[in-house]
């Protein structure tokens, strides 16, 4: 299993190497090895969750690990953790990461980069599924940061044009925030529980090593990460502007895998929340599902719509996990995953006609654009099709996938409201179901611009082709996963997970701080839990069913007219147009403020730093010019006047010398004589 | 018999004749003479001695070591002499001072 494992996760990192190094030069640019490995990936990850499924025990765990670090008081292991949810996540990454791959040959075909771009989709693969199995929370955040530098580098794909360039740096710098606090966490987890060991901190926390407000403070850190990753509000603003890069990357990344790590992360960590931190987790993906769902009904931007729309069900997610409903949060997870990389996939075949049909007609135009669309249906059919089966997934129609998921939240967070004795809590509900009316609203408002009605311009109308089968086959391929019934194997009831292999297979980890405390953290009793799901189950059909519906009196039948009615909501309006001026808002504070900061820092840095650093040279000039002043005329002075001296009194006692052997002669008889004299004393 | 004083005397005599000598000549050969003188005079100390204080002959042997060193000393120097002489023509010791200062 763990070779399996391992095979899984390196071969698409030999297929980044290969193909970063020579991949220009081999055939076909060298994309058949990223697809191959992705390929062999996914046929073993299946056989993977086969070899699972055939065990069906929800406490599976395979675990295995090689020391890696020994830093004497830290000792790092270099691990696999592959339980349950490890294994299905894999299965989930792994199948979306084959199905863009092959989508990528046709729609990145010509691409001068080409080669890099599919080095670039294999080294993403390679450190998404490391991130979903690594056994310890250092790997993990490796991991975390390599997904963050390939979504930067995918989403700068199009370096050359500035906004795609600014966009890859904002998300970079916007999950540096996250990250940072994620970090922190990271090292309150180390400095009391001393290990990064998954299975280690659950026991230390379950014997209350860490606990209490240092818990909860670990819990949001950790989770502050998540809120970067994916795109939470408030740091929720770089994910629209991410759908710059290729359609393919906005999938794969930004759609079904990366920013699904976050959620990952909280289900991983969800045995280490504390009370207090569930409900920052449930409040913040709460309010970001029903906030970005209100700015994606306005949007025109193909990608940006549905960009918002996965935030809002990442909010889903990340809400699931903050009010226990870990099961219905996880499924979501891997069903979005599926349905919401064949949206991408599928208006990226829009875009991909919309694009050839503009170089041929010579318009030169957003291919984005909905404006511009319009009456599709008829010449893309398998694009069509797929599309309203993704749309009603998403909008949470019974039968397909998206129902069984986000039924499954709603109800959760209805169980969760009524179980506490607060009624405040009813808000998280509320925020759930009002999002998945404007979901429904927003997904045909886009179907109905998009594939229905008369062409908005007939030229390029004209020359729309549908995309070619490398296209199509995964969109096909997305789509048979967004049924229903392949969550729910052996039952086949479409009402509802319960009985299917997925509810089985996963459990609700036994919260470490509940083991803590002795008590249970949070108790949602049965009955609760069973009336709340029903009740959410009708309320949330009727309400995508009315959010369908109002598209449709909106945008197919004109019964209101969209146009008046902008105008008489027009405040409103602007502001869902404008993200609620959330760019603005971080504009005029964070950036300017750190702008401003930066200008003062330079002024600091110009005239005090600079200033002492001119003076102390100034000083230290004059004292050099005093030194040397000393030097020359008081330590030469005297160095010269000893020579001096003694030249003087050598020219003295030269004289001596006459050079007259007669006269030393006499010296020396003298001297004798002297000698003699004194001797004779 | 003659007294070993007169001996000594006559030395003495002879010794400061030779100093005198050397000191007041100009000619170079005049100072050889010179030195000649008190090397003699030296031997004739050494002979007295040895004839009236020595039992054995050290005295005698060591005047005919000096006869012979100023034989030797003689013709070196009267070498040097002849080729100062061909070298300046002159053999005036005062102008010799070109070791002066």
């Amino acid at each position: 299993m763990i070779k399996l494992a391992l095979f899984i996760w390196l071969l698409p990192l030999a297929a980044f190497v290969i193909n970063i190094l020579i991949g220009k030069r081999l055939p076909r640019k060298g994309d058949w090895l990223s697809v191959g490995a992705i390929g062999i990936s996914f046929i073993l990850s299946l056989i993977m969750l086969y070899r699972v499924l055939v065990d069906y025990d929800p406490n599976f765990l395979v675990q295995g690990s090689v020391p890696w670090i020994d830093l004497g008081v830290l000792k790092l292991n270099m691990g696999l953790y592959l339980d349950n949810l490890a294994v299905i996540i894999v299965t989930a990454v792994s199948t979306v990461s084959f199905l863009v791959h092959v989508y990528s040959i046709g729609y990145m075909e010509g691409d001068p980069l080409y080669n890099r771009f599919f080095a670039y989709l294999s080294l993403f693969s390679f450190s998404m599924l490391g991130l979903v199995m690594w056994d310890n929370l250092f790997g993990i955040y490796m991991m975390w940061e390599l997904v963050g530098i390939c979504s930067y580098l995918l989403i700068g794909f199009y370096f050359t044009k500035d906004s795609a360039a600014n966009a890859g740096k904002k998300a970079f710098i916007v999950n540096r925030v996250g990250d940072f606090g994620f970090l922190i966490g990271l090292l309150i987890v180390i400095s009391t529980v001393g290990s990064f060991n998954l299975t280690t901190i659950h026991q230390a926390v379950g014997q209350g090593v860490l606990h209490g407000g240092l818990l909860t403070a670990a819990g949001i850190l950790l989770f502050a990460g998540a809120v970067g990753k994916s795109a939470q509000f408030p740091l929720h603003v770089w994910l629209p502007d991410a759908m710059e890069g290729p359609t393919p990357v906005s999938a794969l990344i930004h759609a079904a895998t990366m920013v699904a790590a976050g959620v990952y992360l909280m289900a991983r960590l969800n045995f280490m929340l504390t009370f207090d931190a569930m409900l920052v987790v449930a409040y913040v993906g709460g309010f970001t599902s029903l906030f970005a769902a209100t700015i994606a009904i306005t949007q025109n931007d193909i990608k940006r719509v549905l960009a918002y729309s996965t935030i809002s069900q990442l909010g889903y997610m990340i809400m699931a996990m903050g009010v226990g409903a870990y099961v219905a949060g996880f499924f979501h997870l891997v069903t979005h995953a599926m349905f919401k990389a064949g949206l991408f996939l599928g208006s990226g075949s829009v875009i991909h006609a919309m694009h050839h049909s503009m170089e041929k007609t010579g318009i030169h135009g957003d291919p984005n654009d909905m404006r511009q669309m319009g009456g599709f249906r008829k010449k893309m059919p398998y694009t069509h099709i797929t599309f309203v089966i993704f749309s009603l997934a998403l909008s949470g129609i019974p039968f397909f996938s998206g129902f069984l998921s986000k039924d499954a939240i709603l109800g959760g967070t209805l169980a969760f409201a009524m179980s506490q004795s607060n009624p405040i809590h009813y808000l998280l509900p509320t925020f759930g179901f009002v999002a998945a009316i404007i979901t429904a609203f927003y997904m045909f408002r886009l179907i109905i611009n998009t594939f229905y009605g008369k062409p908005k311009n007939e030229s390029l109308f004209k020359h729309i082709h549908e995309s070619p089968k490398v296209m199509t086959i995964p969109l096909m391929a997305l789509a048979f996963l967004s049924l229903y019934f392949i969550y729910t194997i052996p039952s086949i009831s479409p009402a509802g997970p319960e009985g299917g292999w997925f509810t089985h297979l996963i459990e609700r980890p036994i919260s470490a701080v509940a083991t803590q405390l002795g008590h249970p953290v949070l108790f949602i009793p049965e009955h609760t839990e069973h009336a709340a799901h029903v009740n959410g189950m009708l309320i949330s059909i009727i309400f995508a069913l009315t959010g369908i519906l109002l598209a449709y009196l909106f945008y197919y039948w004109k019964k209101i007219d969209v146009e008046k009615f902008t105008q008489r909501i027009k405040p409103l309006y602007a502001l869902s147009f404008n993200k609620y001026y959330m760019d603005e808002l971080y504009q005029a504070t964070v950036v300017s403020g750190l702008l401003l900061w930066n200008q003062m820092l330079a002024w600091f840095d110009l005239h005090v730093i600079d200033g002492i650093v001119n003076g102390s040279a100034w000083v230290v000039r004059n004292f050099s010019f005093m030194d040397g002043w000393i030097d020359k005329y008081i330590v030469d002075g005297l160095v010269n006047l000893v020579a001096n001296m003694t030249l003087a009194f050598g020219k003295s006692v030269r004289k001596i010398e006459t050079g007259q052997i007669q006269n030393y002669i006499l010296g020396a008889v003298l001297g004798a004589f002297f000698i003699i004299i004194l001797t004779m004393i | 018999m003659i007294q070993l004083e007169s001996y000594l005397i006559i030395s003495a005599i002879v010794f400061v004749l030779g100093i005198f000598t050397i000191l007041y000549k100009k000619n170079a050969v005049g100072i050889l003479m010179g030195v000649e003188l008190i090397l003699n005079s030296v031997n004739l100390n050494f002979i007295a001695f040895a004839r009236y204080i020595d039992t054995y002959i050290n005295g005698q042997l060591v005047a005919i070591f000096i006869i012979i060193l100023a034989a030797s000393e003689a013709a070196v120097a009267l070498a040097i002499i002849l080729n100062m002489y061909r070298d300046r023509r002159s053999v005036d010791v005062t102008k010799m001072d070109e070791m002066k200062n």
